[in-house]
């Protein structure tokens, strides 16, 4: 048997005495793009935060290729998984090189400095996400969308395979937001990177994912397939509101759009 | 870039070489060139500089380079340029600690270190738990949450130290006074010796964590998932930069300003990233402080100001700059 590359078993986070995720339990297999989506509060980037031991005490069980990361050391959880936060919001005091640079940490032993090989890592990053012209800018004069796709570099910098994001589309504009997820899908695609994604655009989670996990009050409230998601109406249970499904004229990609209305 | 760097640090490392060098002389008397080549003579000169001048300018360099690394270290882990251990309330804690040393006149050395620096420790190291419990509490240390804080115990501590001083007798009423205008006098090299171990070792351990400084000052949530042990890190360092600040307060007394200043203007030449800001820092504080010394010895000659009015009145001026108008390095 195949062992899934994260597999999560009854998950428990309470927030000062707040249930925040209730016995959450599900797989992800390699090489998967998964969407995470749900309303406010859900429990959506808590529950990123806990695979990336970013919080701490929560209950369960999470592992990663058959291995618990509860007995994992950070370094080693770092150089498996990636985090990719909200592009906005913190002031970051480096250049796009050196940020990316300091990706390699879970590769670098206490007394080393940036080598050879992870120059030659993070060189070979550039060339896929195709950010060398942005290497010597200040991350702090960089646009939401740039700044995104160093992050996901950054990420990807540590030698992570399985990559977590946090609405990594949020605040982009329409171009950027097309820039960020071609990145994602290609990375996906042709370097096996898995991915999962919490995401507030349900037509982005039903266009790009393989599979949706659907959170609602900190509970697993749906998952499976983009399409057993839009025949099992669960949209609508999920929101508390009417949702219209149209097929787009230039590729076959459903999209919904919330018309609205009690159920 | 790096070779800008480097050639920077070459240059302040020159500097601070030029300071060390020479301070000394300089003085109400300017001392003859030849006084400093012959230390075991009975000229009076040339004990002037070998058992008071000399000792004290080495004094001010160590102290002013422990200052300045222990006010980097606060600023990258509060990621806001304010925070250094005047205004989180460490210095003050440490000078409680040696306060209540000199009161109770406890003379006592344990494994090297003397009762004053266990004392300024320990008042360090509480003052540390303090800010770092209530901001933590609340707020997940905003900037504002921990300055408030700060200042508040800043006050508590101070009024603990009156009322230390109101119960002393006279004379050592007068010595604490004196310590707490903060100076670097000494005679001898008893005070070089002291503080050697503190900077020295408070430094070493800090560069041995300027990968983790440099995360830190990206985020908690970037660090842990870069692989930092976020919580291991700030302990190991919040222990570290309050024995080195306890050391020093506990031999010069609280002098403010250094670890704020220091820190800010090696960014502004040398940029953020750790592993060159360590040494900048360093060399800038250690120059810094023996600036101020110099001035203090200098202008109110034949008397001396304390070296920490000095500071504080450069200091001052800056840290309302960096307030209203200052390059705001961080949100």
């Amino acid at each position: 048997m195949i062992r899934p590359a994260l597999r999560v078993r009854g998950l428990n986070f309470s927030y000062r005495q707040e249930p925040v995720l209730k016995n959450v339990s599900f797989d992800v297999q390699e090489g998967e793009y998964v969407s995470i989506i749900g309303p406010n509060g859900a429990g959506k980037s808590t529950l990123i935060k806990c695979i990336d031991r970013i919080l701490a005490g929560w209950g369960g069980e999470i592992s990663l290729f058959g291995e618990s990361i509860a007995s994992m050391s950070q370094r080693r959880l770092a150089g498996m998984v990636g985090y990719v936060p909200q592009a906005g919001g913190r002031s970051i005091l480096f250049t796009v090189e050196e940020f990316v640079l300091m990706g390699r940490y879970p590769q670098m032993g206490p007394f080393t400095f940036v080598r050879r090989e992870d120059r030659a890592f993070v060189e070979e990053i550039f060339r896929q996400t195709r950010l060398s012209p942005l290497a010597e800018r200040p991350m702090n004069s960089l646009s939401g969308g740039e700044r995104q796709l160093v992050f996901i570099a950054a990420a990807l910098a540590q030698g992570a395979k399985i990559l977590l994001l946090d609405e990594p589309t949020a605040f982009l504009d329409y171009g950027h937001q097309v820039g960020c997820l071609d990145l994602l899908s290609k990375m996906n695609r042709e370097q096996g990177v898995t991915l999962l994604s919490v995401t507030h655009d349900i037509n982005q989670a039903v266009g790009e994912s393989d599979r949706i996990l659907a959170f609602r009050g900190g509970e697993l409230f749906f998952q499976g397939t983009p399409s057993a998601l839009l025949s099992g109406k669960v949209a609508e249970k999920l929101y508390g509101t009417r949702f219209s499904v149209y097929t787009s004229q230039d590729s076959d990609r459903p999209v919904l759009l919330p018309i609205g209305g009690a159920l | 870039m790096k070779r800008k760097r480097e050639a920077w640090l070459i240059g302040l490392g020159a500097l601070a070489v030029a300071s060390l060098a020479v301070a000394p002389f300089l003085g109400t008397k300017l001392t003859a060139l030849g006084a400093a080549l012959h230390p075991g003579s009975s000229d009076v000169e040339a004990s002037i500089f070998w058992t008071l001048r000399l000792p004290r300018v080495l004094t001010a360099f160590l102290a002013g380079a422990a200052l300045a690394v222990s006010g980097m270290v606060f600023q990258a882990m509060f990621r806001n340029p304010l925070a250094t251990e005047s205004t989180l309330g460490v210095a003050s804690g440490a000078s409680f600690g040696a306060a209540l040393q000199i009161r109770l006149g406890l003379t006592f050395t344990v494994l090297g270190i003397s009762g004053s620096a266990l004392f300024a420790f320990l008042g360090a190291a509480l003052s540390m738990v303090l800010v770092f419990g209530l901001t933590g509490r609340r707020n997940r240390f905003s900037p504002s949450t921990m300055l408030l804080s700060g200042v508040a115990i800043s006050f508590f501590f101070s009024s603990l130290i009156l009322m230390v001083q109101t119960t002393s007798d006279f004379h050592n009423s007068y010595k604490l006074l004196r310590w707490l205008m903060g100076s670097l006098s000494t005679v001898g090299f008893g005070s070089v010796v002291n503080l050697l171990p503190f900077t020295l070792i408070g430094t070493v351990f800090i560069a041995a964590f300027t990968k983790e400084l440099n995360l830190l000052s990206t985020g908690d949530d970037l660090a842990a998932s870069r692989g930092v042990c976020v919580q291991r890190t700030r302990r190991a360092l919040f222990l570290t930069t309050s024995l080195t600040v306890g050391g020093v307060v506990s031999v010069c007394g609280p002098i403010g300003f250094v670890g704020m200043i220091a820190p800010h203007v090696a960014r502004l030449i040398i940029g953020n990233n750790h592993r060159y800001l360590l040494p900048a820092t360093l060399l800038l504080g250690g120059t810094f402080l023996i600036l101020c010394d110099t001035v203090a010895r200098a202008v109110t000659s034949p008397g001396e100001m304390p070296v920490g009015a000095v500071t504080a009145l450069l200091g001052g001026p800056f840290f309302l700059w960096l307030l209203v108008g200052g390059k705001k390095w961080i949100p």
